[in-house]
């Protein structure tokens, strides 16, 4: 059988506190699997944890106990086989479009690169911009370029942690449907933080909510859902529902919650 | 911002203010210069246009273009040098904790010895040859350097180190892909803080250790004659060319490489 894209077992993190012999627990008894090529969402009130896990499976942050197998290896650190789009936008503001683009394609030949560079371009809407600098791009281009970026080094796996965060609702929304248009094409397993809760109901599979810190899985909801979704069809508004009770919050705006 | 409240009258009107304006002020400085001579009727202080023929006298004999050559070459060669071992050895600081731990109380406490403290130092080991003040030009503007450069990589964010991280980059990619590209537009603005430094030090270093050069022109104009004509020459030559080198490294700001480094300046 086939390996999960991405497992998790019995994980722990704990970091140092303010005081000597202090220790933080962040997350505690994460368990999880994500299949390949599924779109996963996890949320999570804002500081629970849900970016910390993200980064450890990413190999950015080492967990203090548990298992952390991708695609059936334990993560010694960050791989261009696994791609990571970051919240703070990490596009090289000295390159061109077309350089950020082409940034993990450094080691395959000059024809091939500029073939690649110019599909990933045209995939996220670029197209006209391969040589503008990120700093005459809009926040939504630029996540664009990110996600290019990511693309182009061909990866099995792609990390999200809030790519969209800072964008303004309406270009938010277009973010959400031409992300889900890409994995529909590229068939890469996508791994999702977000605090949105729509967000994740209108993109993912599956969506695992996270509880306050220490954070653990609180709920696994699939999302079955054909897509194009329907913002406004029962199924969706019902899982929607579901997750924002899971998370303590009330549908009603002004009702003060417990 | 000046351009934006109307356009089209706006930007002939404000395009001309802003040649005017400083041509305006220059013109009432000389004014206020000479009239201030002339009521004081001293009779060493150059009026204007003494100053004017004193620069064309100083043209005329070829003394001029061979002392700026002259301040010039030193400087060339003391920032280049400060250059050439400051950034490679700030940026090594700035990456590496434990070299900066090691070396940053040494660097702060040579730091604000002026460099023309150092002056007698460079006489007693090179003598009054043109190495003395590239030595103090150079212990002048490495500092600046250096610290910048440090400052560049412990500053860097985060986030590029970590894309950098996770397309693969061996140690020498990352360095020259990412680590210097983040840092060169503050190193840039250290270049420009350590010429202005330099070029204030070549003049000091040049009234005492050699002869020839702006500086030497100033100090011997005085001791010969109290030429003050020559004295005040030999100042706005010095003031016109530090102009120069200002310009020419802002110019660097202008790169699309570095450009997104100064966002909030333009």
């Amino acid at each position: 059988m086939n390996p999960s894209a991405i497992a998790i077992r019995n994980l722990w993190m704990d970091f140092p506190g303010k005081r000597r012999g202090e220790h933080i627990h962040v997350l505690e008894r994460i368990n999880l699997e994500v299949a390949a090529g599924e779109f996963v969402c996890i949320v999570g009130p804002s500081g629970c944890g849900k970016s910390t896990l993200l980064n450890v499976i990413g190999g950015f942050l080492r967990q203090s106990r548990g298992e952390a197998l991708v695609e059936g290896q334990p993560v010694h650190g960050p791989d261009p086989r696994r791609i990571f789009v970051f919240q703070e936008n990490g596009v090289f503001p000295w390159l061109t479009v077309r350089e950020n683009i082409g940034f993990g394609l450094s080691r395959t030949s000059l024809r091939e690169r500029e073939a690649t560079v110019a599909h990933y371009t045209e995939m996220v809407g670029l197209v006209g911009f391969e040589n503008a600098y990120p700093r005459e791009l809009s926040g939504g281009m630029r996540q664009r370029v990110e996600i290019a970026r990511a693309l182009a080094s061909n990866p099995d796996i792609i990390y999200m942690d809030e790519p969209f965060g800072a964008l303004d609702f309406i270009t938010r929304m277009k973010m959400r449907s031409d992300l889900t248009r890409i994995w529909q094409t590229e068939k890469k397993t996508i791994l999702f933080v977000t605090h949105d809760i729509e967000e994740a109901v209108q993109l993912a599979d599956r969506v695992l909510v996270m509880s306050k810190r220490p954070a653990t899985i609180q709920e696994d909801v699939r999302i079955d859902i054909p897509r194009p979704r329907d913002l406004d069809s029962p199924g969706y508004l019902e899982r929607r529902d579901h997750i924002f009770r899971a998370m303590g919050m009330s549908l009603r705006v002004g009702e003060s919650v417990a | 911002m000046r351009d934006e409240t109307s356009p089209a009258v706006g930007k002939g009107a404000g395009a001309w203010l802003q040649f005017a304006l400083p041509v305006a002020v220059a013109a009432l400085f000389l004014l206020a210069w000479d009239a201030a001579v002339r009521a004081t009727h001293s009779e060493i202080f150059p009026r204007p246009i003494d100053v004017a023929r004193g620069i064309g006298e100083l043209i005329q004999k070829g003394l001029l273009l061979k002392y700026i050559v002259a301040s010039l070459f030193r400087v060339t060669w003391g920032f280049g040098l400060a250059v050439l071992v400051g950034v490679p050895f700030g940026l090594f600081l700035g990456w590496f904790g434990r070299a900066y731990q090691a070396f940053n109380p040494m660097i702060q406490i040579f730091r604000p010895i002026s460099p023309i403290a150092w002056i007698p130092v460079a006489i007693l080991w090179f003598g009054i040859t043109d190495l003395a003040p590239i030595f103090l030009i150079f212990l002048a503007s490495v500092f600046p350097i250096a610290v910048s450069a440090t400052a560049a990589v412990q500053n860097m964010q985060p986030v590029y180190l970590r894309a950098a991280q996770n397309f693969g980059l061996s140690r020498g990619e990352l360095f020259r892909r990412v680590i210097f590209p983040s840092c060169l537009p503050q190193i840039i603005t250290g270049l420009r803080i350590a010429l202005g430094i330099a070029w204030l030090v070549v003049v000091a270093a040049e009234m005492i250790a050699v002869n020839s050069g702006l500086g030497y022109l100033i100090i011997d104009a005085r001791n010969a004659g109290k030429r003050y004509d020559l004295v005040v020459a030999g100042m706005v030559m010095i003031g016109l060319i530090g102009l120069v080198l200002d310009l020419l490294v802002r110019r660097l700001e202008t790169f699309d490489e570095v450009r997104w480094g100064y966002a909030n300046r333009r």
